[in-house]
């Protein structure tokens, strides 16, 4: 079987995240994301056919809360949590380009 | 661009308009979904995207959402959540949770005003993101020195309507949004305020050849405030498109940024810039599955869309659904007063332009207008017992004071200008006019205009011309 992904889809993904990966960290990994691939390749082959897709591994939906206010937190604990605050707002780095 | 060349070029619009849903809290955490509030002080570790918090659904925002896909004959279906990830200081989590391959409501239509339909491909459910603000020169983000984050708007429950590319010009896309907008309220889900960013508009635009059988590279174009940008922004990039292609150049499929005061679109990024968002299920929330009792009961609740209150006072008055003062009388809410007028055996069409004129011009009084005194000055109108003018006059001191339409007319003087009491200032200006009068009486038509005039004067201006001038030409016989 042909390697199912390639050190540079790993070095891709790493971006992706905004992770810093190292040479061997890449070729760590790219191992690592083969085999969990491989296993997804073994699972596809089996036949589905009539078994409908899995959502989610609970047998439940519809958990919903009602739409009442209930107090939030306090926004200087909040604040001194941060790197830097201003004005009562959180203080990031110059952001390079607009937003998504 | 010449006309000649604008008439071979087809423009083609499809709309994403997102829309803030009016709840009292967000969609994920109990915090309150306020606009205006300090900064920050709507906040808790789930829309802090705070380790270990987990969201869960509010069911008032699921419930607006599929009234929005109902009035919009969207099939209501079983939906699933997923993360849509990127980095970006507006959202603390560094994914916004969105729907993607199964939406809550798809497939639907929204009725122009004129009937054409516009294809609505989904309506489906996400967070809202955070407010930066930046600082430096230039309030934009090229030039900030660095940026603030408030993150009361984070996690606000969203719907997202995406229209098919069935809009072919700039007054199309707001008549669409206009109507949109108008449903959005009727469903209870929205205020609809696109000054305040709870309404807001992407459009994805496009140019052909007339006729050409495949779309043309599209853009997306953002930032457009108000229903006057949206116009504005569509026409300058139709124009951009045009431009290029008839140069022989091509299309890149971009983001691109509208400017207000520039009044022009640029760059925001390219294709290859495009953000791979890594979708994958929310692992943290489980399916919406509304039962077919749960999607019957909010179709039943939901009350009667614009379209249908149009046709209903077209009906009333005899007009065309989409004649102006119908749309007015619509827009601005007036229907119940025209119900209420027509019950009380006023003329429905008379109803209909007293409300788009005097009664939209002092709608804030308008909503403590006596429905049966409206229904009675109409009446006094339709019977001629009162001219437009002093119906007019009336209906002005009912808004502004309220009372009794017969009274404010009897105050004005207006009672002696019934059909009778005119025939007897027409039999004075006649006694008072004889040499013109004998010369109207032997056809002279043009002195019509001076016996009218002494009709006016000898009435103080209240008298029904049309129906002075009908008395006169009676009596000439």
């Amino acid at each position: 079987m042909a390697t199912p992904i390639s050190t540079a889809d790993v070095a891709h993904v790493a971006r992706l995240a905004r992770l810093a990966l190292t040479d061997e960290e890449l070729e760590q990994f790219t191992g690592q994301l083969a085999a969990v691939l491989a296993h997804a390749a073994d699972v596809e082959a089996l036949d589905t056919t009539g078994v409908p897709p899995t959502a989610h591994p609970l047998p439940i939906d519809n958990v919903l809360r009602d739409d009442v206010v209930v107090p939030c937190a306090d926004r200087e604990e909040v604040l001194a949590q941060a790197p830097a605050s201003e004005s009562g707002r959180f203080r990031v780095p110059r952001i390079l380009g607009e937003a998504p | 661009m010449t006309a000649a060349t604008a008439t071979e070029w087809e423009t083609v619009i499809g709309l994403e308009v997102h829309t803030e849903l009016c709840t009292a809290t967000k969609l994920f955490c109990g915090c309150a979904n306020n606009f205006g509030d300090q900064p920050n002080t709507n906040v808790c570790p789930v829309c802090l995207g705070l380790p270990g918090s987990l969201p869960v659904l509010n069911r008032m925002a699921v419930e607006y959402a599929m009234r929005i896909g109902t009035a919009l004959h969207c099939t209501v279906q079983s939906s699933l959540f997923h993360r849509k990830n990127y980095f970006y200081p507006d959202m603390p989590k560094d994914y916004q949770i969105s729907q993607y391959d199964v939406p809550i409501n798809a497939d639907g239509w929204l009725a122009l005003p004129d009937g054409r339909r516009v294809g609505i491909e989904r309506a489906h459910i996400e967070e809202d993101t955070g407010k930066s603000t930046h600082v430096g020169e230039s309030g934009r983000i090229h030039g900030a020195d660095y940026s603030l984050v408030d993150y009361n708007r984070a996690g606000v429950p969203l719907v997202e309507i995406v229209g098919r590319p069935d809009l072919r010009s700039s007054e199309d896309a707001r008549a669409y949004v206009d109507e949109l907008r108008a449903i959005l309220v009727a469903t209870g889900a929205s205020d609809g305020k696109m000054e305040e960013g709870s309404l807001r508009v992407d459009a994805n635009v496009s140019v052909r050849r007339r006729g050409a059988p495949e779309l043309g590279t599209r853009c997306e174009i953002k930032n457009m405030n108000s229903l006057r940008s949206l116009g504005r922004a569509i026409e300058y990039e139709a124009a951009r498109q045009i431009a290029i292609l008839e140069d022989g150049g091509t299309i890149s499929q971009e983001t691109r940024h509208w400017d207000e005061t520039l009044g022009r679109t640029s760059t925001m990024r390219s294709k290859e810039e495009a953000y791979d968002y890594r979708y994958f299920p929310e692992p943290d929330l489980v399916p919406i599955a509304p039962s077919a009792e749960w999607v019957k009961a909010v179709a039943d609740a939901l009350p009667p869309m614009p379209a249908d209150r149009r046709a209903a006072v077209a009906e009333a008055a005899g007009m065309a659904p989409d004649a102006d003062p119908v749309v007015t009388v619509v827009r601005l809410d007036l229907d119940p007063l025209l119900n209420a007028a027509v019950a009380a055996g006023a003329d429905g069409e008379l109803a209909v332009k007293r409300l788009a004129n005097e009664v939209a011009a002092g709608l804030e009084q308008a909503s403590t207008l006596d429905p049966r005194a409206f229904a009675a000055v109409v009446g006094m109108e339709s019977r001629s017992e009162l001219t437009t003018a002093q119906a007019r006059t009336v209906l002005k001191e009912l808004l502004e004071h309220g009372g009794d339409p017969a009274a404010i007319a009897k105050a004005h003087g207006f009672e002696a200008m019934a059909a009778g009491a005119l025939s007897g200032v027409i039999d004075q200006v006649i006694a008072d006019n004889p040499g013109e009068w004998d010369r109207f009486a032997a056809g002279e038509d043009k002195v019509q205009g001076f016996l009218i005039g002494k009709i006016k004067a000898a009435t103080g201006g209240n008298a029904d011309l049309k129906e002075a001038s009908a008395l006169l030409r009676a009596r000439r016989g």
